[in-house]
């Protein structure tokens, strides 16, 4: 079970990315347990400045804007 | 030859990048014939109304039928342009080149990025907070977050369609300079107390994004992407704002607003950075009918300083900023850059004459 962390204060393409994570890991196989971060200290906390951002398992991947599908699965599959 | 340079310099030039570079020359180029054909075209719009050209009604919808197509084409290639070197930059690498900077340079630097660096309004807050916890300090942060969103393709692209690239210009220029210099001043008067406190308490290690490998490919679609986003966002704003703007080209006096706007009447100059406050951002539909203004005997200081305090202090970005920044600090945020804007206004309608 992979721990994803969508980090952003619920702005429309946060919610937009927390759906590609899902899409993407179910089409992979892969189980997720997706989580929306929306507190400002606790995004902070993770070291990025801008927003959408995904963290898996402790690890941040992306930074700024929708990311790409086939990064997606290239994170998920790692 | 610009064709060449772009395929040498990408490594893995394979068959499918090649197309899209072809598509895009093919596209600009379609991009600049069209463009060359749209005085004949306004002129056949005329000619098939059959509205006489001198009457109230003639002066307007000519000037809507030239106008509309020639700002949203020179928007897009603008936003085009822009979305593409925007694929270079991001927050994160913006904020490893500002950490520890000293003020001055700094200021300057900031300012600078943020016409580059990708920035939405909703994502303020994490980028004030992820530079000042990382040791941005205060008045370089506020540099980037002045010149952001008051220095953008927006702006720039509907400026230099309507009102021609000099103003343009002029508006970047003075945009950076108040940008630099409210930063600074924010830097010297030391306000970091002002922050609100548990923003104060983060301590975060910022983390440096590995670096993205994108292609030409990938810059063009990201260019494409801007386009689709703003473009397709403001355009109704910007048909609409046309269309208050023919509607006074057509029908208002040619010096009506000389007294209101005019360069005498001084003012003029703080009556419009007050009145641009609670108007928030919509520099797509404000442009338009500013442009007509000028036509009609404004000032273009007035003109300038109404626009920069519009986009620069909006009422819903000062309400997000007021989780990170205390009244107090949100007060001289807007007093500095108010001045600066003041400034703006005055000496550019002192200097044009």
């Amino acid at each position: 079970m992979k721990d994803v962390k969508v980090l952003g204060p619920g702005c429309k393409r946060c919610v937009t990315t927390a759906e590609m994570v899902q899409t993407e890991a179910d089409k992979l196989g892969v189980p997720v347990k997706v989580e929306k971060v929306t507190d400002y200290a606790a995004i902070a906390g993770y070291g990025i400045a801008s927003t959408p951002g995904i963290v898996i398992d402790g690890k941040v991947v992306h930074a700024g804007g929708l990311p790409k599908a086939e990064d997606l699965a290239r994170w998920l599959a790692a | 030859m610009s064709l060449n340079a772009i395929t040498d310099r990408a490594p893995a030039a394979g068959p499918s990048t090649a197309k899209w570079i072809g598509w895009t020359v093919v596209a600009l180029m379609a991009w600049g014939a069209v463009y060359s054909q749209l005085v004949p075209f306004s002129d056949w719009v005329m000619a098939s109304t059959q509205v006489d050209p001198s009457s109230h009604l003639g002066e307007a919808v000519s000037f809507f039928a030239y106008d509309t197509p020639k700002v949203l084409m020179l928007l897009t290639l603008v936003v085009f342009g822009m979305g593409v070197v925007r694929s270079y930059f991001s927050p994160e690498k913006t904020r490893a080149l500002l950490a520890g900077k000293h003020e001055g340079i700094g200021n300057v630097l900031a300012a600078s990025l943020g016409i580059v660096t990708p920035f939405c309004s909703c994502s303020a807050v994490p980028l004030f907070i992820g530079f000042v916890s990382a040791g941005v300090p205060l008045g370089v942060t506020f540099s980037f977050l002045i010149s952001a969103p008051m220095v953008n393709e927006v702006a720039l692209g509907l400026l230099f369609g309507l009102v021609g690239w000099k103003v343009a210009l002029t508006y970047l220029g003075f945009g950076l300079g108040v940008a630099i210099v409210s930063g600074w001043i924010i830097g010297r008067l030391h306000l970091e107390h002002w922050l609100e406190e548990w923003v104060r308490n983060i301590r975060s290690t910022a983390i440096v994004m590995p670096p993205e490998e994108l292609t030409v490919v990938d810059r063009i679609k990201a260019g494409i992407e801007a386009v689709k986003e703003i473009v397709g966002k403001v355009w109704p704003w910007i048909i609409a704002g046309i269309a208050v703007g023919a509607f006074i080209h057509g029908y208002v006096p040619a010096s009506l607003l000389a007294s209101i706007m005019g360069r005498d009447a001084w003012w003029s100059v703080p009556a419009a950075v007050v009145i641009g406050i609670p108007m928030y951002s919509n520099a797509a539909g404000i442009i338009p009918v500013v442009e007509a203004f000028i036509t009609k005997g404004a000032a273009l200081g007035t003109v300038l300083a109404f626009m920069m305090s519009v986009i620069a202090l909006s009422l819903p970005e000062m309400i997000i900023l007021r989780k990170v920044l205390t009244i107090r600090l949100i007060a001289v945020f807007v007093g500095v850059v108010g001045t600066g804007i003041l400034a703006v206004g005055f000496l550019f309608n002192a200097l044009f004459q």
